[in-house]
């Protein structure tokens, strides 16, 4: 697949749970090779517009198309029972058939081959985000969402798993949808910036979204002004949507 | 082969085990034990209606708990109560209309104690037949759904994004317990089916790590206890049902051992 596919669009979506709109008129595109970030406040809807773009939820308004059926998700939580024996090995094949090799490879990129045959309720909150990252990447997708990957994953790690995504984008050239708290690493790694709050409050590339008045009332002034933007090198420069010129 | 009622009632139950056992992992991943109790309740509703009409019991025992799946679906949909309350409703009011409907057949000769325990003399070779390919048939649909199935088990969300359509697995699933229960109600009887389904699975998630282990090991352990239950109720002349349950029972004690073994060596 060439770069700059688009690989889904959503245009005004909305979705109705009575007695209020969850989401409303947000439209976004992922295209390959592309980090896009939603960002926004709890209950902003960013679980929930991801959650369409992935088929689980069916929008009440606006429409969804999709171009890839190649798609991974790392949801936000996942509660598995002590009643369900489970290793590690076999969550990765959870839901594609893996070779061994495959499996360590993934886990090797995220730091966790040795956790190969461990329960997976024996792991720690941080590991099993690493693993559950490990999962989606073994499945070479065209289409990855993210949502919160790097919840409980400690410092240094949360430096890794980023690098890790950043990486993934580049060399599987796959779209990644990410719901992030992470202003830094949305500000500094990603294309383009979805900021919500029920809507779209504004979006476009981080440089020009820090600016923005409706971001800075969301994020209060004094918060998104703590934190240094980081002009990334790059080797292409950026549309205004955030698709990348050749 | 098949002359002696016992050999006859053996080969019957070790059918049966074979399928409860991946069955009754399902059924304890997804929490639904009140929920196959729910469809063995209504099973008695089917066989009423199968003397009234003198239909194939395991036929109408099957659809109605295939209606009764669908019912409480519905049911979910349209009410806010809470799945264990619409169980409750449904499990007992089609029990109640079972019985009352029982009063009206007085004409005809009915063992209700057969029906709700079990009975093995009353197996015969068309049964074992019925269990054998019935049971091929749920055992081949469950192989070829599995990995959706079990995907879906573990996430919803997840197995759902990625592909596995669940929705339509789930239904699939629903459908295959009301066949099992339909296939082993004239061996364990209406009242203890579940435990058929649930007691091996139990035990043999204390002994097991992985979920192709917890199968195979919940069909070995659902054989065990239907063959000693069998010899049993053979020699101390009880019913078939309790005592396959009450040996599956002994059996899960066993399997607590390693647990507790292992609980001191850490200790």
């Amino acid at each position: 697949m060439s770069k700059n596919n688009l690989l889904v669009s959503l245009e005004n979506a909305g979705i109705y749970k009575s007695p209020k709109w969850l989401i409303r008129g947000v439209s976004l595109e992922v295209k390959s090779g592309q980090i896009v970030t939603l960002i926004g406040p709890n209950g902003s809807g960013k679980t929930t517009t991801a959650k369409i773009v992935l088929n689980i939820l069916e929008p009440d308004e606006g429409s969804l198309k999709r171009f890839t059926n190649k798609i991974a998700y790392v949801p936000q939580k996942i509660n598995i029972d002590w009643t369900m024996p489970l290793r590690v090995v076999d969550f990765m094949r959870l839901t594609n058939n893996l070779s061994n090799n495959e499996i360590i490879e993934s886990l090797n990129q995220t730091g966790v081959e040795k956790l190969f045959k461990e329960q997976i309720h024996g792991l720690s909150g941080g590991e099993f985000q690493r693993v559950l990252l490990a999962r989606a990447i073994a499945k070479k997708p065209e289409l990855l969402v993210l949502d919160e990957p790097v919840q409980g994953v400690d410092f240094n790690g949360e430096i890794d798993l980023y690098n890790i995504i950043k990486n993934i984008s580049a060399n599987l050239n796959c779209g990644i949808l990410l719901v992030s708290h992470d202003l830094h690493f949305v500000m500094s790694a990603t294309d383009h910036v979805v900021c919500l709050n029920g809507h779209i409050c504004c979006s476009g590339k981080p440089s020009a979204v820090i600016k923005d008045k409706a971001y800075l009332e969301l994020f209060g002034e004094h918060r998104s002004k703590t934190l240094t933007y980081y002009q990334h090198d790059h080797d292409h420069t950026h549309n205004s949507d955030g698709s990348v010129s050749s | 082969m098949f002359d002696d009622f016992f050999t006859r009632a053996l080969v019957a139950g070790i059918g049966i085990a074979i399928i409860t056992g991946p069955l009754g992992c399902l059924v304890i991943w997804r929490r639904l034990s009140y929920f196959g109790d729910t469809l063995a309740h209504s099973a008695l509703l089917g066989v009423t209606l199968a003397y009234a009409f003198s239909l194939n019991i395991a036929f109408s025992v099957f659809v109605i708990s295939a209606v009764i799946a669908l019912l409480l679906l519905n049911l979910q949909k349209r009410t806010r109560l809470a799945g264990d309350s619409l169980l409750g409703l449904l499990a007992h009011s089609t029990l109640a209309i079972g019985l009352v409907l029982i009063g009206f057949l007085s004409s005809i000769r009915f063992d209700i104690m057969g029906l709700l325990f079990g009975d093995i003399l009353a197996v015969t070779v068309e049964d074992i037949a019925l269990v054998w390919i019935g049971g091929f048939i749920i055992l081949g649909i469950l192989y070829f759904i599995w990995k959706s199935l079990f995907s879906a088990t573990v996430n919803y969300d997840l197995a759902s994004a990625e592909g596995m359509k669940p929705n339509i697995y789930n239904m699939i699933f629903t459908l295959l317990l009301a066949g099992v229960i339909a296939l082993s109600i004239k061996m364990i009887g209406t009242l203890l089916i579940t435990g058929l389904l649930i007691i091996p699975a139990a035990a043999s998630r204390n002994i097991t790590n992985n979920p192709k282990q917890m199968v195979l090991v919940a069909i070995l352990i659902g054989i065990l206890s239907v063959t000693i239950g069998l010899f049993t109720s053979l020699e101390l002349n009880t019913s078939s049902g309790p005592s396959i349950i009450v040996i599956a029972l002994i059996l899960f004690i066993i399997s607590l051992i390693p647990l507790e073994l292992r609980g001191k060596l850490q200790k």
